[in-house]
């Protein structure tokens, strides 16, 4: 299941609809992403979100496709929100169920680690009053490619 | 009947805004690359000089990830846009 919305999603929701996902789950890792105060810039206010729509959600369903190749998964939740999203306020939810929790836990880092490098969005930050498209980072590159 | 022979050319986050530009229209021609495109666009001028290599630009064809190589066919949708930086 995957998301691209500008609404807000419930956690606790995501993670009952995973607990729901069969007998042979023993297992659920979950990640939630939230806009804090600074990243390229300090004082941030919020963030703007831009994406590519039809190719953002194609790209997302290739990594599940991919962790699912890689390890024992058999649900997962992936949810991006997009537009003006205001300090604090969830950004990405991940949650991945499996039989065991390597798998668990190894899926959902996969999943969010490649989304970061190769999923078509875009994060502008916002201050009082300034605007700025946050640039790539190369430790999320790193930590993308410490995958392959 | 008309045969449609256009490429549609499209620009995201910090480049749509500095070129602002979201979406083109370019005729076809053979042998036409993604690559050759960003150069054509590049001697534009202006803020499109960017497009020569300037700044890291990615590309997709028909919203799939791909290298300046690619040629272009009529009905293509390509796309070019800054590194991401999502989640």
């Amino acid at each position: 299941m995957i998301r691209v919305q500008q609404q807000d999603f419930d956690p606790a929701e995501e993670y009952h609809a995973l607990r729901d996902s069969g007998s042979g789950t023993g297992a659920i890792a979950t990640f939630t992403g939230l806009v804090r105060d600074s990243g390229d810039l300090k004082g941030v206010t919020g963030l703007f979100l831009e994406h590519y729509p039809g190719m953002t959600e194609q790209v997302i369903e290739g990594l599940v496709r991919e962790a699912s190749q890689r390890w024992d998964v058999r649900e997962a939740r992936v949810i991006h929100r997009i537009g003006r999203l205001a300090l604090s306020e969830q950004i990405v939810f991940v949650g991945v169920c499996s039989a065991h929790r390597g798998d668990a836990f190894a899926a959902c880092e996969f999943i969010m680690d490649a989304l970061k490098t190769s999923a078509p969005f875009w994060k502008k930050e916002i201050t009082g009053d300034s605007e700025h498209w946050v640039e790539q980072k190369a430790a999320d590159r790193d930590r993308s490619q410490s995958w392959d | 009947m008309t045969t449609d022979n256009t490429i549609v050319v499209k620009f995201f986050a910090r480049l749509r805004e500095e070129l602002d530009t979201a979406t083109l229209e370019i005729e076809a021609e053979p042998g036409l690359t993604a690559g050759r495109l960003l150069q054509d666009l590049a001697a534009k001028g202006g803020n499109w000089a960017q497009l020569d290599g300037a700044q890291p630009v990615m590309i997709a064809v028909n919203q799939v990830m791909t290298k300046p190589e690619k040629e272009l066919q009529a009905g293509d949708e390509v796309a070019f846009f800054p590194p991401v930086t999502g989640g």
